[in-house]
């Protein structure tokens, strides 16, 4: 029989993802401001309360902090919660139950206890959303121990791994970027999960890899045609998961490749990137021939007036330079 | 407040057992402060002489299959609720044989098979996850109640709000057990509350309030069952204060410089929950005596099994970052 297939939107692949945990297992609630009559501010889970009640998909009070000690209660009582925060900047709100409990809870236990608790955000630049609803957070959740990071760039991973995240017996905080959400792929009716902690090759190259996350995927993949023109030909790997890190499949790519660029939407300075280019020297030092290179925002607040965004945030302009830079044609 | 009609009172013998704990509670602690200065237990140490009644009395009123959330302060509650003082002693002493296998602490106990969710050192902390524990109870209809153990200081923080605003608006099987000993560590309640009377905390979310002296472990047990029993009837959370004094200082080695003396020696002399049940029991001296003797005993046994404890192996420090 011929598979049938949709086109899912990546807001409707994280919506189908939920769904489908929810259709199969009673102990998936989700819970988060704004989620059930009005679908999230983002409609990502626009139709779920008709399916599936007021009772797991539950409108919350502004309380980010409780909200998310309520999933890291539940998770210990063997449910899997999954708690959306409206906008990743708001983690902050929820950022002492997260550090503080549902990353140590295991391990303060002596292993005890599980938190299988999910923490779905998203945000991002691009749309002048200003300097509290658009910062790009993930580079603060990675050095957790305790806590897995996962940031899919594409609606077939962000089913997958999201999926992966619901039944992962950790806290998974999951970000999504607003301006992903219509980006559209065709996906079997079947979902297939991908399992956390391992890398996508996202176009296979020879001579530059440039290790993107979020929407510097598709910003990497525009620069990797351009540099085709100029004979240079780049892979792009997705590490789809930023804790656990896929470092064999950066080191793989680069031990080909000889080159570097890692790429990212959240800051330069002390950013997740940094942690990849030290990996690279640490793991990769003898098969190098340029410096790593780190394309991110700059260190500042996100500004408002969208001429200062588009000048501090990297997009594929920033990443072709940085490629150009490492082949020494710039 | 709200009229509850269930009541109940303690079988006969109950508060002799209850008399049993509090001295082991009581001896643990004493035994604790000693080992402490002594060297032998590493970190830091927050007793809760004083505070036995509310402990003992408290999980004495837990069915099978409730759950509580404790504190810093929080060797009575693991006592209590039913973790061997051999347990929480190793695990003060860190020690693979500890009820959190050395890895959580004095501040961090934890007895998940007991229903010990585990203490949170961040005041206020564990509110939410008593709140979730319940929530998961309400969505499952199981008829067990979340007990949250927790200070007067914790009522001054943001979790402790959200987490009665949520646990009221979803009418969540939640007890907010309040302790309060009257110190935020060396803050008098009058320099971080602007009401004295706590219980109006709860009226703001339109909770149930119930308030009992803390120092009567009666009185503690039997308001618990109250709580527990509107909370396990979906009626909603309940809000229960215990008036109780700390006749400790915050940790073993505050020197409580901001507390008056002869009211510290005062109170110690006249609130003493042990002191209060004896006589209420009117116990001989000798029966008093055979009491205290039994709980000495335990202690020593579970600081000698502490001592003789193993050491975790640096090969293990990476287990259980993550499941």
């Amino acid at each position: 029989m011929p598979e049938t297939k949709t086109r899912f939107s990546y807001r409707e692949a994280v919506r189908d993802a939920m769904s489908q945990a929810m259709r199969r297992d009673s102990d998936v609630f989700v819970m988060g401001q704004d989620i059930a009559e009005h679908g999230g501010s983002q409609k990502v889970t626009l139709g779920m309360l008709e399916e599936f009640g007021p009772d797991r998909v539950r409108n919350a009070p502004i309380s980010e902090m409780a909200l998310t000690g309520a999933g890291i209660g539940a998770a210990m009582l063997g449910m899997r919660p999954i708690v959306e925060i409206m906008y990743e900047d708001f983690l902050t709100l929820a950022m002492e139950q997260l550090v503080n409990h549902a990353a140590k809870e295991r391990y303060m236990s002596g292993g005890q206890l599980k938190v299988p608790l999910t923490v779905r955000t998203q945000g991002g630049a691009g749309w002048s959303s200003a300097a509290q609803h658009g910062q790009q957070t993930e580079g603060w959740f990675v050095g957790v121990p305790g806590l897995k990071v996962v940031y899919p760039s594409t609606p077939r991973d962000a089913r997958g791994l999201l999926w992966s995240s619901i039944y992962d017996d950790n806290c998974v905080v999951f970000f999504e970027h607003v301006q992903l959400y219509n980006q559209r792929e065709e996906l079997p009716e079947e979902l297939e999960p991908i399992p956390l902690g391992k890398a996508r090759i996202a176009r296979a190259g020879e001579d530059v890899t440039v290790v993107a996350t979020g929407p510097l995927v598709p910003e990497a993949l525009a620069a990797a045609e351009q540099a085709e023109q100029d004979g240079i030909s780049v892979e792009v790997v997705d590490p789809r998961t930023l804790q656990p890190l896929d470092e064999e499949a950066i080191l793989e790519s680069v031990r080909k490749t000889s080159r570097c660029v890692v790429a990212h939407e959240a800051v330069r300075r002390m950013g997740f990137g940094a942690e990849v280019a030290a990996l690279v020297q640490e793991k990769a030092f003898d098969w190098l021939d340029a410096p790593v290179e780190r394309v991110g925002a700059c260190f500042s607040p996100l500004p408002f007036a969208p001429s200062l965004e588009r000048a501090c945030i990297p997009r594929r302009e920033q990443v072709y330079a940085a490629i150009k830079r490492t082949v020494g044609s710039e | 407040m709200t009229e509850l009609d269930f009541m109940t009172s303690p079988q006969s013998g109950e508060l002799g057992r209850f008399l049993q704990q509090m001295l082991l509670i009581r001896y643990f602690e004493q035994q604790v402060e000693e080992r402490y200065r002594d060297a032998e237990i590493p970190g830091f140490v927050h007793v809760a002489i004083g505070q036995e009644a509310v402990a003992v009395g408290a999980c004495a009123a837990l069915a099978p299959g409730d759950v509580i959330t404790s504190t810093h302060r929080s060797h009575a509650h693991a006592l209590a609720k039913g973790t061997p003082a051999r347990a929480v002693m190793a695990e003060l002493y860190g020690k693979v044989e500890g009820c959190s296998r050395g890895r959580g602490g004095s501040m961090h106990l934890y007895d998940v098979e007991r229903g010990n969710l585990g203490s949170s050192a961040v005041v206020g902390g564990a509110l939410g996850i008593a709140t979730g524990a319940a929530l998961s109870f309400s969505l499952r209809s199981e008829p067990r109640v979340a007990l949250a153990f927790f200070g007067d200081g914790a009522t001054a923080s943001g979790l402790f709000h959200e987490s009665m605003n949520l646990a009221q608006l979803w009418k969540l099987p939640v007890v907010f057990l309040c302790e309060n000993n009257r110190w935020a560590e060396s803050t008098p309640l009058a320099q971080h509350s602007p009401i004295t009377d706590l219980t109006q905390r709860a009226q703001a979310f339109g909770m149930t309030a119930l308030e009992v002296d803390g120092q009567d472990v009666e009185a503690v047990y039997r308001a618990t069952a109250e709580a527990l029993a509107h909370a396990r009837s979906a009626a909603g959370p309940v809000f229960l204060l215990a008036e109780t004094y700390r006749l400790a200082p915050h940790n073993v080695g505050d020197q409580q410089e901001y507390r008056d003396k002869e009211e510290y020696e005062l109170t110690r002399a006249t609130q003493d929950p042990i002191a209060k049940l004896r006589e209420r029991l009117a116990l001989s001296d000798e029966r008093f005596d055979e009491l205290e003797r039994e709980a000495e005993a335990a202690v020593a046994d579970a600081v000698d099994f502490a001592r003789h404890g193993t050491d975790p192996d640096p090969q293990t420090l990476l287990e259980d970052v993550y499941a």
